[in-house]
């Protein structure tokens, strides 16, 4: 197991165990959702964020929850989590049922919370990052302190849209965090294949903008100590910043994914590197909590878990008349 | 209330349009290339940034892409953009925001949120500008649920309607046509003179033929129209769509029941055109049992805009087309 490295933090007992107990969400939401797809219960495209909690759950543990706002995207589920969404509405909505947070119109890649800040899962890779930057456009127009987080995969760095919001976003100076969640692959290919620089956050000097690197995103306190920083720099009105941070994906890209493209060794290795098993250990190792405190919040975890399942088989379907509805606004 | 009205061009309607709007509504504000000191790519932004300054007359770069998330992310966090998208054929690089964002985005949320922002294209040809600067895009467009498409064809049009998508609450795709900033007409001054989207016009009342067209065309079609009635003494119906998403379809029935015949016009190319939808609608509902004839198109040639003014001139339907079909429809032919 790898060692943490960060310093002891300033943090709060109640922050960290509250971060721990949502980077546990994250594992056992995604952990049933996975079990509810292969026996047939959900039967819509899911993506899991198992083994990048930390890497979530670390930085929008950073960002004020229910006043700053973030973009997510297609893997979206651990940043939904992460600001804290009701788990009855988000299995209820993966379910497809009526009262999913999205009316079962959505699913699994349009999670959204308005009401909570989050703007959005997006299935188009990229897609969040014109609505981030329009965000942030309303925050700095109206002047209310409050920053965007947008959060997007490795792969989402080789689209138009990277390069034309960055630098829009950096001209007007806008309170913006870029944050590219780097799991190593886009489905199959290696990041490495497909750019020309070691990391996308060096890519940051074109717009003349800051670019930070969290070589170990499974780290939660090494993503939220740099997260604080930067979250700073930016609600001070200094501009956008480009982040990256590396983490893994324990799952395929999606369910349907068979997983050739990397071995059983590399998953095995990273799995060695879970961020969940790390932090429970820094919280134990530095006394912050005991093991009676730290059951307690696994066994609430996977209650609530089991509970959003229970709710969400038992909530009903959508009414057919409700697919015309919605689609426009009064 | 005002009730005076003053000639002016659709240029000039356009800027007083969005200038009540911003008076009137702090979080209205334009952006888009050149819109600032330039005055808009067409005129259609002078002395708005002396009036509004930077922030709200907002130049941006050359980022499509970027432009219109930016519009979608404001308007779905309070604010209500105005877009000056130019030239029709650039919104090419901004489908992927305006379609697969923009127009789903509420629904897929199941109801909440709205992305109140107006997309602001020049179409249609007419200026020698070419095959990627002549486009009439609409029907890209009125495709896609959750969009709303307004072409207006008069000036008085242009502002009752831009002010209308000015204050939905949804994504418009508003046309201009580059080839008519200029044409003059009676324009009302009163700043509340707002007009229903989603509604048609009678332009012009008749008994023999039912015209339907919409935008760059109605001046045509009303040429035509007048001159057909005054020398063949044959009574021509025009019903002006001004909305094609949503389209008034209860006029387009109620005027093809009376008249029985039925022309459809517009500058886009034939082929998967917007008047085909509306050619279809009409076939599919019982006006059909009131029809003597066949349902005529006469829309742009399914060929890129050319540069050659006159070759540019025989692909878009003009005056002499238009009473030519009227009279073929008439007689039958």
């Amino acid at each position: 197991m790898a060692k943490t490295k960060s310093k002891k933090s300033e943090l709060t007992k109640e922050k960290m165990l509250h971060m721990h107990r949502l980077m546990l969400d994250i594992r056992n939401f995604d952990h049933k959702v996975n079990r509810l797809v292969r026996k047939g219960v959900i039967p819509g495209m899911t993506h899991f964020s198992i083994g990048e909690e930390a890497a979530n759950v670390g930085a929008i543990g950073a960002i004020n929850a229910g006043s700053d706002l973030i973009t997510s995207n297609h893997r979206g589920h651990g940043q939904s989590i992460a600001l804290e969404i009701d788990l009855n509405g988000m299995m209820a909505e993966i379910m497809g049922k009526a009262t999913g947070t999205c009316k079962g119109k959505g699913g699994s890649m349009h999670i959204a919370d308005l009401d909570g800040g989050n703007l959005g899962a997006n299935g188009i890779v990229g897609g969040g990052m014109g609505m981030a930057v329009g965000a942030a456009l309303t925050q700095k127009m109206k002047n209310t302190g409050k920053i965007v987080l947008c959060c997007f995969g490795d792969g989402a760095c080789n689209e138009g849209t990277f390069h034309e919001t960055l630098n829009i976003a950096s001209i007007w100076k806008l309170p913006v965090i870029f944050y590219s969640i780097n799991n190593l692959y886009g489905i199959s290919t290696p990041i490495k294949d497909v750019i020309n620089v070691d990391y996308n956050y060096q890519r940051a000097c074109a717009y003349g903008i800051p670019g930070h690197f969290i070589e170990d995103g499974n780290d939660l306190l090494a993503v939220y100590n740099k997260f604080e920083e930067i979250v700073q720099y930016v609600r001070d009105g200094n501009g956008p910043v480009l982040v990256e941070a590396i983490t893994y994906r324990w799952l395929g890209h999606s369910t349907s994914d068979p997983g050739k493209y990397r071995t059983k060794k590399e998953v095995d290795e990273w799995k060695q590197k879970d961020p969940i098993d790390r932090f429970k250990k820094y919280l134990l190792e530095n006394k912050i909590a005991t093991a009676q405190e730290i059951e307690a919040i696994e066994k609430a975890s996977e209650d609530a878990v089991e509970e959003s399942v229970k709710f969400a088989l038992s909530s009903p379907e959508p009414s057919l008349e409700s697919a015309f509805e919605d689609i426009f606004a009064d | 209330m005002e009730n005076n009205t003053k000639i002016m061009s659709v240029r000039d309607a356009i800027i007083m349009a969005m200038s009540e709007e911003m008076r009137r509504d702090e979080n209205v504000f334009l952006m888009g290339e050149d819109v600032g000191i330039f005055g808009g790519d067409f005129g259609t932004s002078v002395g708005m940034l002396e009036e509004f300054g930077q922030e709200r007359v907002r130049d941006t770069p050359i980022s499509e892409n970027a432009i219109s998330g930016a519009a979608i992310g404001a308007a779905m966090t309070g604010m209500r953009p105005i877009v000056d998208v130019t030239f029709m054929d650039f919104i090419v690089y901004m489908m992927d925001n305006i379609v697969n964002q923009a127009a789903k985005t509420r629904y897929m949320f199941g109801g909440k949120g709205q992305i109140p922002v107006v997309f602001r294209a020049a179409a249609g040809g007419g200026v020698g500008s070419a095959a990627q600067h002549s486009q009439s895009l609409e029907a890209w467009f009125t495709h896609i649920p959750g969009l709303k498409v307004i072409a207006p064809g008069t000036p008085a049009d242009v502002k009752g309607l831009l002010k209308a998508a000015v204050r939905d609450n949804n994504p418009v795709i508003f046309l201009e046509y580059k080839a008519q900033y200029n044409m003059k007409g009676e324009v009302p001054l009163d700043p509340e003179f707002v007009l229903p989207i989603g509604k048609a016009d009678i332009k012009k009342e008749g008994k023999d033929v039912t015209v339907i067209t919409y935008g760059r065309m109605l001046e045509r079609v009303m040429q035509a129209a007048n001159e057909v009635e005054e020398a063949e003494g044959v009574s021509v119906e025009v019903v002006d769509l001004r909305t094609l998403a949503p389209l008034d379809k209860e006029s387009v029935l109620e005027s093809v029941k009376k008249t029985g015949k039925v022309l459809l016009v517009n500058d886009a190319h034939k082929t998967g055109g917007f008047i085909g939808e509306v050619a279809a609608m009409i076939a599919e509902s019982d006006a059909f049992d009131y029809l003597d004839g066949r349902i005529l198109r006469l829309a742009g040639e399914d060929v890129p805009i050319p540069y050659n003014q006159t070759l540019e001139a025989a692909m878009i339907p003009n005056v002499e087309r238009i009473k030519k079909y009227i009279l073929k429809l008439v007689n039958n032919r």
